[in-house]
């Protein structure tokens, strides 16, 4: 389909399509499988013992960081791409080039500063 | 041909496509790892080679019971491997395999791809927590932050072919695909390729999963058709990451009377590429959760880039 909205039409179908394939593989798959549950079988799994504590459980999360550098970049390259496809052109000259350069190493120092701070590396 | 007919039949296409070429890399992947391990990998199914084997695979799972646990978060548990999957049908309905194949052409085809395949992580984050599991939790917290971290290589790498091309259409990239592209872009397709690879969480990568200590990471708690679609996912992300290095950085369609064999040379250059992370698989040892960030971080993030600046060098240079 053509046009703007037709080509996200065809998005929508298959969508749709695969919500009829989904449902069509389960529904095999209901009629075909046993289902015998028992309270051991639907105990958590934790390498054959019983579980200790619940999945509440206190944890060391050191992934914060890298979380916290993602969202720095990933309004850059949310930025960037409508950039991309125009700077070459004419019209965009020095100056679209060095605000972007501008912009990108404002987020390099930022990530240096990460580096050099340590966060990178585990203790 | 009516608009209709034209639509059911490219749809049908895609929908071929997303069933059948994930077959193709598992079976390759099969009889790949095995020879380079020195044996021989499964050779009763189907009789030559052992060729029915993931399709006898797909059957078993269908048969088996679906345990979910008492603990677990029901409506979300069973969502996640669905959410993981559908993102991939979406990227392969706008990926372009010859001259005009293509399911939907989008004008930012590449913007679409780019943020469909971001949806992995919820998929990840929502089987970790709603599975209720130490093991499940730790490895999706580990998944979650190295897909962030990848992300990042991952769609810079790709900015820069959209600034060479000077388009966000998957078609248009193709179309102003020039063989010395391969050297101007080398840095950005390595590092698309690798943080392609810790996108699917496939070894070297394969921390979040880690099955020597973490017995599967976040899916160790799925079972039966739940756990086969995760796999599938798998799969199938081997296969669009592949036709992503294809379509961005190797030309697509392009080669010799690519007007009629376009489709054949994309399908062989999917297939190499998708080769190449196979062996890669076989051949490092997986990284550690704070090795695989830095890495991210200090060499992929730094090569992207520098790789953008060079591409707006060259780029401007060519005006």
């Amino acid at each position: 389909m053509s046009g703007y909205l037709g080509s996200y039409l065809t998005l929508g179908i298959v969508l749709l399509l695969a919500a009829v394939l989904f449902g069509a593989a389960f529904l095999v798959n209901r009629t075909l499988r046993p289902h015998r549950p028992n309270p051991g079988k639907l105990t958590t799994y934790e390498s054959g013992v019983d579980p200790v504590g619940g999945d509440w459980a206190q944890a060391e999360i050191r992934y914060y960081v890298y979380a916290y550098l993602y969202v720095l970049f990933a309004v850059e390259s949310v930025f960037l791409f409508p950039w991309a496809v125009v700077f070459a052109r004419p019209g965009f000259g020095r100056s679209t080039l060095i605000e972007m350069v501008v912009f990108v190493a404002v987020l390099l120092l930022g990530l240096l500063y990460a580096a050099r701070k340590g966060v990178l590396r585990w203790t | 041909m009516p608009l209709w007919a034209e639509l059911v039949l490219r749809l049908a296409g895609v929908v071929v496509a997303f069933l059948v070429l994930p077959l193709v890399v598992g079976q390759i992947e099969h009889k790949v790892m095995a020879h380079m391990q020195g044996r021989l990998g499964p050779m009763y199914a189907g009789g030559f080679h052992g060729w029915a084997q993931l399709v006898a695979d797909g059957v078993k799972f269908v048969q088996k019971e679906e345990v979910v646990p008492a603990a677990a978060d029901r409506p979300v548990f069973r969502a996640a491997p669905i959410v993981a999957l559908l993102p991939y049908l979406v990227v392969v309905l706008v990926l372009p395999l010859g001259p005009g194949l293509v399911g939907q052409a989008l004008d930012i085809g590449l913007f679409l791809v780019l943020a469909v395949v971001g949806v992995g992580v919820v998929a990840v984050l929502m089987a970790a927590w709603s599975s209720a599991n130490k093991y499940s939790l730790l490895g999706g917290l580990r998944a979650a932050a190295q897909l962030l971290a990848y992300e990042l290589p991952f769609v810079l790498a790709a900015a820069s072919v959209a600034m060479a091309a000077g388009t966000l259409s998957l078609s248009g990239i193709v179309e102003a695909w020039q063989p010395w592209w391969l050297a101007w872009q080398l840095p950005a397709m390595l590092v698309f390729l690798t943080a392609g690879i810790a996108e699917l969480r496939r070894p070297p990568f394969d921390m979040p999963i880690a099955d020597s200590e973490l017995v599967f990471g976040y899916m160790t708690e799925y079972t039966g058709l739940r756990f086969a679609l995760f796999l599938l996912a798998e799969y199938v992300g081997i296969v669009v990451v592949a036709a992503l290095t294809t379509v961005l950085f190797l030309g697509g369609w392009r080669g010799p009377f690519d007007e009629q064999l376009g489709w054949l040379w994309t399908l062989v250059k999917v297939l190499i590429v998708a080769f190449v992370i196979i062996w890669v698989r076989v051949t490092f040892p997986r990284l550690r959760a704070d090795q695989l960030q830095r890495f991210c971080w200090l060499v992929l993030v730094p090569v992207s880039l520098a790789q953008l600046v060079l591409t707006v060098a060259v780029r401007l240079a060519l005006n």
